[in-house]
């Protein structure tokens, strides 16, 4: 196969653009798993919920899907604010976290992808929006607009959750029980309730991430299988709970993704995430940005 | 009971069961019964892993459906006895196993478990691209009517076989409960840091596991082939082999081998008589609501309510 510059280019410029997506993907495991050492492995499948929940808004009401997914926000709040009392009440507080907590959100993705198979079937859906279809152009690169909102918006909402991370009380006290929560207890603050908070924000990031997904693919309930590798490697290598690393990582697994895509063909670009994954294990477990 | 006398017993159950099953002489009861004995199998296999030393492996889809593509393309290439294919579709996942256990059991448990997933995707991402077994177009395995020899129905000869390997995973996973390496497991599952500080060598006991857990994963995936005479990559790596497969020992209980043969028994009865009365994915919702109500209301299975398992634990030694 001959080497095209052009070609090469715009391989680059759609997997930067695809790693934008992976990050806004990402960003609730690093703050559920990175940060609350809770491995929601159903992270994938409330993200598909999300698609669901765009593709919904936009084809019966014809909402824009990106905006419907910032008004559904809060319900994937409450959502997960659920999850975790339950989750904290039958695993957490016994201190049997690790096996059964596996097999709690195991059992949840199922869930969710049975009961969107049989709401609404196992066709593929997608969105209509006007940014879907025409591209911005740079010399000879291209930049599809399909990729390029999504990638902005994946990075606002990055931006934001940093900023609230960093600068507000509720958000360093999440910083804080990452690192210690029994210094938390001691300091006077409630480590579940901080927890809670966390956790439904990283689910909240969900309703976000799946209306990118639905914009930039068509979405049937069992495409979240495919996110799982991806999420927790990009998470792992990225330095579990280090914002700056997922989007590092997030964009380096998009741009090797989308050069095995052009050069080798789409149908390999899954092993690559694994590739990724097992060499950040074996290599170097705390990350790129491990602290 | 000494392990001669088990293995005495369960192989005259098995003989029991064979024979209640030809005395029906409905073709649907070993069809059904097939699928039972399957996952009594693959339940054991991942109780040997995930119920002694509490590491999940989510990627069963994966050693299962590595070794029933083990299969089509020994059937391709040179046709063996079926037994002869069913230890080499074993040794493959066993060895699957070894090389996931080696490149990620040094890391804490949840890596290993993510892995798995990862693994079964990946998996199922060469399968698809490897066009001598079908790719994702799927192949098709024929299936002789009668075995060569004795001139079984073939479907008979499948149900034989995953009685024989119910057989042999159950007298193994008995073993093990009650031998050192049963111990060392349990200590890893129980506390590996004082495990290790204790001089259990961990890694290469996770690595026993593991490998021993894939292979017989393995060897209850490698005649799915003949029994489903068309397998493609979306039915041979299904979720819903994983979500049965952990659902079933956690149902049961992990702690001991009962566990996983009754939550096996009770959940694939059930699934194969919901799907033939109400729908498939009726079931496989069932299932999964079964696994999470089990594991926040009754941690220790059904054998937790009989106390089986409970002393097993507390005791040192036990023989």
């Amino acid at each position: 196969m001959y080497l095209s510059l052009g070609l090469f280019g715009n391989a680059i410029v759609s997997g930067l653009l695809l790693g934008g997506f992976y990050a806004a993907v990402t960003i609730g495991i690093s703050i559920s798993f990175g940060m609350l050492d809770i491995a929601n492995i159903a992270h994938p499948g409330f993200i598909v919920l999300g698609s669901y929940g765009a593709w919904y808004a936009n084809s019966r009401f014809g909402v824009d899907p990106l905006i419907a997914s910032v008004v559904l926000m809060p319900a994937f709040y409450l959502l997960g604010a659920g999850i975790y009392q339950l989750y904290y009440h039958a695993f957490e507080r016994r201190g049997d976290a690790s096996l059964r907590g596996l097999a709690f959100f195991f059992g949840l993705l199922f869930i969710t992808e049975v009961g969107l198979i049989l709401v609404f079937g196992v066709d593929y859906r997608l969105v209509r929006a006007p940014y879907i279809g025409p591209s911005l152009y740079l010399g000879a690169l291209e930049f599809p607009l399909r990729l390029l909102v999504p990638f902005l918006a994946s990075l606002a909402m990055v931006g934001l959750l940093w900023l609230y991370l960093s600068r507000s009380f509720t958000g360093r006290a999440i910083l804080a029980v990452a690192q210690d929560a029994e210094a938390l207890r001691i300091m006077g603050a409630n480590p579940q309730r901080i927890k809670r908070i966390a956790f439904a924000l990283s689910i909240a990031t969900t309703s976000l991430a799946g209306a990118i997904l639905i914009v930039i693919q068509p979405v049937e309930p069992s495409i979240g299988r495919d996110y799982i590798g991806r999420v927790f490697a990009i998470a792992v290598l990225g330095g579990l709970g280090s914002f700056a690393g997922t989007v590092v990582a997030a964009i380096l697994l998009g741009i090797m993704e989308s050069l095995t895509a052009t050069f080798y063909g789409p149908s390999w670009s899954p092993a690559i995430a694994f590739g990724f994954l097992l060499l950040a294990l074996a290599v170097k477990p705390s990350g790129m940005f491990g602290r | 009971m000494r392990g001669w006398t088990f293995l005495l017993l369960a192989v005259l159950v098995a003989g029991a069961v064979y024979a209640a099953a030809a005395a029906v002489n409905n073709g649907y009861v070993f069809f059904a019964g097939y699928v039972v004995l399957q996952y009594v199998v693959l339940a054991t296999a991942w109780n040997l892993l995930g119920g002694y030393t509490g590491y999940v492996n989510f990627g069963i889809a994966g050693f299962f459906a590595l070794a029933a593509y083990t299969t089509v393309a020994l059937e391709k290439l040179a046709p063996l006895p079926l037994p002869v294919v069913i230890l080499a579709g074993g040794a493959i996942s066993g060895l699957l196993g070894l090389g996931m256990g080696y490149l990620t059991l040094r890391l804490r448990g949840v890596f290993f478990s993510i892995a798995t997933l990862a693994m079964a995707v990946v998996a199922q991402t060469f399968v698809v691209n490897w066009n001598f077994v079908g790719g994702s177009a799927g192949a098709f395995v024929i299936r002789p009517q009668f075995t060569a020899w004795l001139r079984i129905d073939y479907i008979h000869y499948l149900f034989l076989l995953m009685l024989g390997l119910c057989v042999i995973a159950l007298a193994t996973a008995r073993l093990i409960e009650r031998s050192r390496l049963g111990d060392g497991f349990a200590a890893i599952r129980d506390d590996e840091l004082a495990a290790e500080a204790a001089g259990v060598p961990t890694l290469r006991l996770k690595l026993i596991a593991t490998a021993l857990s894939g292979a017989f994963m393995g060897m209850a995936g490698a005649p799915l082939p003949y029994y489903v005479t068309y397998l493609d990559p979306p039915s041979a790596f299904s979720l819903s082999y994983a979500v049965n497969t952990i659902a079933m020992p956690l149902i049961g209980g992990t702690a001991a081998w009962p566990g996983p043969l009754i939550g096996a028994l009770l959940l694939a009865t059930l699934q194969q008589l919901v799907t033939v009365t109400i729908s498939s994915a009726v079931n496989l919702l069932i299932v999964g609501l079964m696994l999470v109500g089990f594991i926040i209301i009754a941690p220790r299975g059904i054998i937790g309510w009989f106390g089986i398992g409970a002393g097993l634990v507390r005791k040192g030694k036990r023989r």
